[in-house]
């Protein structure tokens, strides 16, 4: 083997590469390096397909074990709980899904390809945002299950195909926009399993401290009051007037309100974090 | 090159000398809670030449490294690549410097065509071009056979060898290699020197760390030495050894009591001390030349001191130190900070 250089290549000149150098990163260069780290991403899941174990079965596990569990005292029966249930179901399993996002980045960030990453002239936010577009997947997959363990379970939305694909892509967005808190965790926490820990103590709030299983009537006034202003509870009504009668609510603009508030939040914090952690 | 070209993103005027060199940083400090990893390092290296920085394990020549590379921040004093500052510029150096770190940086999910074909890419390199570079650095760099199995199953040389290759794909006219040579085998280690020669010859500049005078001997043509965050010499390897004498005598005394008598012996024939090895008994002497090995034997013999082994050899980064700084590379307390990562 040769290790040696082919003489015939040109001469670097450092002169005209300096000249050469742009001083920053234009939206275009970031929006491409982003899909670079998605396809990237990609080619890890494809990989390493245990990441899709909590994905896959966490939503037909939540909704048979909820149905079962809950469904006699809230709702009567099980198959007049399931409206009401399934976009619950929905949201936390989003929700889940975007804590996988934090734990992983936080587990990727501490291997050596980051370095690289940090070292090259990329804008510092594509390889956060790379695994959150390639995390979309995985929210399709997440909100896919929960409908058909539904359907299987004997739900029948009143919105038709149209309402539940609606309420399916308003879950992704919300996801996506949500997973950038726990992005900010990643780049923030010392280790994989404080991310997790943390996550968790975000998670379960805002899943349990809303209207996804319950309904807000039966709960104490001040409980109340805070389920009411949870974002997760606008994207669980939003989604059930999407899923159960195609209808276009007003929840659904305060959710993508809160999505928006959120990133405009979080992603620049989590650059950061990031940025400081070289 | 000309000075004005260069000296357009520089923070100092256009005639300003510091815009000539490819690296120059003065006054460097890094530090991490009370430890000052890095402690006030100037340095000037000049294009087209290899430049060792030569250090023991936790000396701060990788923190100094990783400041100049934008992956530290400075947190005091400045420095300059190509005439642009390092610190206000950071986006400009990523573009003129390649960094090659001490554990591979490259991806394990992926091949090793897929990690060149990425970070070709992710630097504005076009499809077609992205490919045909990856498969050119494979073939340089002998991986073709192994150029769409898993990283996973790479060896440790092969690793080193994706990971520079990876430094290389947009060319960049700054190379800095951490300790490019640490843990590989002698055969593989003669490659990557021809390999380092190689992208001189090609125009680039090569800022390397290593903790061997050797390396540092047959490869760079100035050297720094690090120690405790400080430069504490810089000059020529030739200059570097002639400090410390061309080749070293090593005793083992039969008798560890007799040390003390031997230190004496010495320092009456070559007039200087020689090095107490924590070993029971051992003792390092520096020489000019090997032939004083005799005159010290036989003084030895004289007095009576009598010896279990001798051996004559180059001298060792740990004799370099002791010559320089006063005192020993504390090697055997910080082995593994740096290197088993």
């Amino acid at each position: 083997m040769s290790t040696m250089i082919t003489p015939a290549r040109e001469t670097v000149r450092a002169a005209d590469r300096v000249a050469a150098a742009r001083r920053r990163v234009s939206l275009r260069e970031t929006l491409g390096q982003t899909l670079m780290m998605a396809w990237r991403a990609l080619k890890k899941m494809r990989r390493n397909p245990e990441q899709f174990f909590d994905v896959a079965l966490q939503p037909i596990l939540f909704t048979a074990m909820f149905a079962f569990i809950f469904g006699g005292a809230i709702a009567g029966d099980v198959q007049s709980y399931l409206p009401l249930m399934i976009p619950g179901i929905l949201a936390q399993t989003v929700l889940t899904t975007c804590m996988a996002t934090g734990t992983q980045l936080r587990e990727d960030m501490e291997k050596g390809v980051f370095d690289r990453f940090k070292s090259l002239p990329i804008a510092r936010i594509a390889p956060l945002a790379g695994p959150m577009v390639a995390d979309l997947l995985r929210y399709t997959i997440a909100a896919t299950l929960t409908f058909g363990m539904g359907l299987v379970m004997g739900y029948r939305p009143g919105g038709g195909a149209g309402g539940v694909l609606a309420a399916i892509l308003l879950a992704i967005i919300t996801g996506w926009s949500l997973a950038w808190v726990f992005t900010w965790v990643g780049t923030i926490a010392r280790s994989a399993q404080a991310v997790q820990g943390i996550s968790m103590m975000i998670m379960f709030p805002l899943t349990f401290l809303s209207n996804a299983f319950v309904p807000i009537e039966t709960l104490p006034g001040w409980l109340a009051a805070f389920v009411r202003i949870n974002p997760v509870s606008h994207l669980v009504t939003a989604a059930r007037d999407l899923a159960n009668s195609a209808l276009v609510s007003g929840e659904v603009a305060w959710t993508l309100l809160a999505c928006v508030i959120v990133i405009a939040i979080f992603a620049p914090l989590s650059v950061r974090s990031y940025k400081r952690h070289m | 090159m000309t000075i004005t070209e260069l000296g357009r993103l520089g923070g100092g005027p256009p005639s300003d000398r510091s815009t000539d060199l490819a690296v120059h940083a003065e006054g460097l400090v890094k530090t991490f809670g009370g430890h000052r990893a890095v402690d006030g390092i100037d340095l000037d290296v000049r294009p087209g030449e290899i430049f060792g920085v030569l250090g023991p394990n936790g000396a701060g020549k990788t923190t100094m490294l990783r400041m100049l590379a934008t992956l530290l921040k400075i947190d005091a004093g400045r420095a300059e690549i190509f005439g642009a500052d390092v610190a206000a510029n950071p986006h400009v150096i990523r573009q003129l410097v390649g960094v090659t770190g001490q554990y591979a940086s490259v991806d394990e999910n992926l091949t090793a065509r897929e990690n060149l074909w990425l970070f070709g890419r992710l630097q504005g390199v076009d499809a077609p071009r992205a490919r045909r570079i990856a498969t050119e650095l494979l073939g340089q760099f002998g991986l073709e056979e192994a150029a769409d199995r898993p990283i996973a199953q790479f060896s440790g040389g092969m690793r080193r060898r994706l990971d520079l290759a990876a430094s290389l794909i947009t060319r960049p006219p700054l190379i800095f290699l951490d300790e490019p040579t640490t843990g590989l085998d002698p055969r593989t280690r003669g490659q990557m020197w021809d390999t380092i020669r190689g992208l001189v010859a090609d125009g680039c500049t090569v800022l390397l760390t290593t903790q061997y005078l050797d390396e540092a001997d047959q490869l760079a043509d100035r050297v720094a030495v690090i120690d405790h965050g400080r430069k504490v010499a810089e000059g020529t390897p030739d200059e570097l050894k002639t400090a410390v004498g061309n080749s070293a005598l090593q005793l083992l005394l039969a008798n560890p009591d007799e040390v003390p008598t031997a230190v004496e012996i010495v320092r009456r024939v070559l007039g200087s001390d020689p090095v107490l090895s924590p070993e029971q008994g051992r003792l390092n002497v520096a020489l000019d030349q090997a032939d004083l090995a005799a005159d010290v034997l036989i003084a030895l013999r004289t007095a009576g001191v009598s010896i279990s082994s001798v051996s004559v050899a180059k001298p060792s980064l740990d004799e370099v130190f002791l010559a320089l700084t006063g005192h020993k590379t504390d090697r055997n307390h910080e082995t593994g900070t740096e290197e088993n990562r």
